[in-house]
């Protein structure tokens, strides 16, 4: 039946021999991994393969069918470009964290049974993680943690729906799920998947570890992650009015946070939440031309947010600095990155005759054809939005706006090349969609060039450009500043950080003074000899190990997840562990 | 090094206020353009207020405005001193 390999075999397994390459043949050979999973899914026929029989139930690794397909051929495509961009990378770990996060995400979106999809969903976090730390700071340390965290939380809730989806129904197929049927399994499977996605008030961790990633690992989790959340959802909520509602609001509200956020990574991260809103929209719409809005945008998305994390984070590589009030004026000395962030953001804005304009309009003609008339004037305004922070903003204040007197040269040719490829499909997508439109789920009865399309879009973006200009010279516009602006993490960071400090001081006091209290009782009770043992025993026991042990151990782990930051490996045995328990309890009990 | 630092091209025509009008200039016979050929334009509409005249400028233009007002406004509220979560 196939001769071919799982496609997140090739990635992960070749992972493994990375280190066994130096110099050019290491380059051959990273270069080689992503080409030989892409051209591996380009020969794939449909169909359901690699089924591994485990216990009573059938895991599959190769759901192949057009929806998957698509995925596949952009994270392989994406994992190539973004290998050549970090070709000059010495350090093993990002490549091999790169390559078992990509090929993770291809298993994702293969994976035929929701088992199959649980280990790989958590391979993701955990691989993703380490190009978040390879920055090797210690902002980046503690956003990683932060990261891990989150999507820690996310995982358990989804292990949980799964569990009992599986009890409910018998069987772990990977398929429709909806809102409506299974009741809380469906809601923490939601909740799971809502967690990669970036649906707000989930979406927190995104803004907050993306911009301390390492200049090639922005470019793999900004593909990554999100969009294979948006593949799983598309397969198993589409139609959920929910969603609508959940994507329409993810589409307005970063662009607010994009326009006052001063590193520039992380306003490229705002605009990736409003992106996915759009794709969150056209699920929870759910109709043949949404879907394929959805797919199509994904699609386009993924190359062209790429390239926007390419362009700035070849500007953080040569001048070390990615805040909007440290850059400016950098179009002089840095051209070639400079039209190739401005394609990238022409085309995250829409623009005719680039990627973003063939594919997003799906999605809000989907919205107008169902006549979801407050939803199309959530998305148009987001559209004029988008363009205003990552299509003006960022290309102004890196590489015009006010001359911050660097002179920084062209990043090395790998960086070049990959930004030039991304650019050129940019284009040639933009310009000549039918290749994208043919891979679609559905046949495409759209067409994006109408006179009336074009013209109204340039009509949206130009004169949003005029309130920029407008704004800008009258002194209205809020200038840059270095400031942190809260997000819904703040509940996570601050809250928590009080509850620490609440186990570690006043309870514990609290704990002393039973402690010392019940000692007094006690020795008055032993007055009376028969009981005094029991009583003793009893009172002890409950208050002396019950309430006192339990704030000191939360203590005691939290601080050893401060002091231990730097020894990954013992912490993330402590992670892994419960993970690999839970799972192996799950499939016992099952069975 | 410095030397050939000093040698390296720069694209210097966005410096003189001169060069700045023109092209701000070309954007506004570019946007009087747009708005001249819209009453010719033929328009196949979802929804009504679409084929209203001139719609997409006018709502593109209300939509940034109130973007960066209710963007500072939103400053107001989550803006923190920059090592606020380090205290």
């Amino acid at each position: 039946m196939i001769n071919e390999i799982p496609p997140a075999a090739i990635l992960i397994v070749g992972a493994l021999g990375v280190p066994f390459f130096k110099g050019k043949l290491k380059s051959a050979y990273l270069l080689l991994l992503p080409a030989a999973a892409l051209i591996n899914l380009l020969a794939m026929p449909e169909g359901k393969y690699w089924i591994v029989r485990f216990l009573e139930y059938n895991l599959i690794f190769g759901r192949v069918d057009k929806l998957s397909l698509v995925f596949g051929y952009i994270f392989a495509l994406i994992t190539l470009i973004g290998m050549i961009f970090a070709l000059h990378v010495t350090d093993n770990t990002q490549h091999i964290a790169a390559f078992v996060y990509a090929g993770s995400a291809l298993g994702v979106t293969f994976a035929g049974d929701l088992f199959t999809l649980y280990v790989f969903w958590e391979l993701m976090a955990i691989s993703s993680v380490f190009l978040v730390w390879a920055r090797n700071t210690e902002r980046s340390m503690r956003a990683g943690w932060r990261y891990l965290l989150v999507h820690i939380v996310g995982g358990l809730c989804l292990l949980a729906g799964i569990i009992i989806y599986v009890a409910e129904t018998g069987s772990p197929e990977f398929a429709y799920i909806g809102l409506g049927t299974y009741g809380i399994a469906s809601h923490l499977i939601l909740i799971g998947f809502a967690v990669n996605a970036g649906l707000f008030p989930l979406h927190a961790w995104l803004p907050d570890a993306y911009p301390r990633a390492t200049v090639s690992g922005a470019v793999f989790m900004s593909a990554l992650t999100t969009k294979s959340a948006v593949y799983i959802l598309a397969r198993t909520f589409p139609g959920t009015e929910l969603l609508i509602w959940a994507g329409a609001f993810m589409t307005c509200f970063p662009i607010f946070y994009a326009v006052i956020v001063n590193d520039i990574r992380r306003v490229l991260a705002y605009s990736l939440i409003n992106q996915v809103g759009f794709m969150v929209c056209g699920i929870g719409i759910g109709t043949q031309l949404a879907i394929n809005g959805v797919v199509a945008h994904a699609f386009s998305h993924i190359i062209y947010k790429a390239l926007l994390f390419m362009s700035t984070g070849a500007v953080l590589y040569m001048t070390g600095k990615i805040r909007a009030t440290d850059l400016g004026g950098l179009h002089k000395t840095m051209p070639f990155t400079a039209i190739c962030c401005m394609i990238g953001a022409a085309s995250i804005s829409a623009f005719p005759l680039f990627s973003g304009f063939v594919s997003k309009s799906m999605t809000v003609a989907a919205a107008a054809e169902e006549h979801l008339t407050i939803i199309w004037f959530m998305l148009m305004f987001a559209s004029a939005g988008v363009f205003h922070h990552a299509g003006i903003k960022v290309p102004f204040f890196v590489f015009f706006g006010h001359d911050s007197g660097i002179r920084a040269k062209e990043p090395p040719i790998n960086m070049r090349l990959a930004m030039g490829i991304a650019a050129f499909i940019c284009i040639f997508l933009g310009v000549y969609p039918q290749p994208l439109y043919r891979i679609l789920p559905y046949t495409v009865h759209y067409v994006p060039y109408t006179a009336f399309h074009v013209v109204g879009m340039l009509q949206l973006l130009m004169f949003g450009v005029l309130a920029f200009t407008l704004l800008v010279l009258s002194g209205y516009y809020p200038p840059e500043m270095r400031a942190v602006n809260l997000d819904t993490d703040w509940f996570a960071r601050i809250p928590g950080r009080k509850f620490i400090w609440f186990c570690q001081a006043p309870l514990k006091r609290i704990g002393g003074f039973f402690d010392e209290g019940v000692s007094r009782i006690v020795g008055l009770l032993k007055t009376i000899p028969d009981r005094s043992v029991i009583v003793e025993k009893g009172t002890d026991s409950f208050f002396h190990s019950g309430l006192t042990s339990l704030p000191n151990l939360l203590f005691v782990w939290g601080r050893n997840l401060r002091t231990e930051i730097k020894q990954l490996s013992w912490n993330l045995a402590y992670i892994l562990m419960p993970f690999f328990v839970l799972l192996a309890l799950m499939l016992l009990w099952l069975s | 090094m410095k030397k050939r630092e000093n040698q390296m091209k720069e694209l210097n025509f966005l410096d003189s206020a001169e060069n700045r009008k023109k092209v701000r200039k070309y954007f506004y016979i570019f946007l009087g353009i747009l708005l001249a050929i819209d009453p010719f334009i033929h328009k196949h509409v979802e929804l009504p207020w679409e084929g209203s005249p001139f719609f997409y400028a006018v709502y593109g233009y209300a939509a940034c405005v109130s973007l960066i007002f209710i963007a500072k406004g939103l400053r107001l509220i989550v803006k923190r001193r920059e090592d606020y979560y380090r205290k």
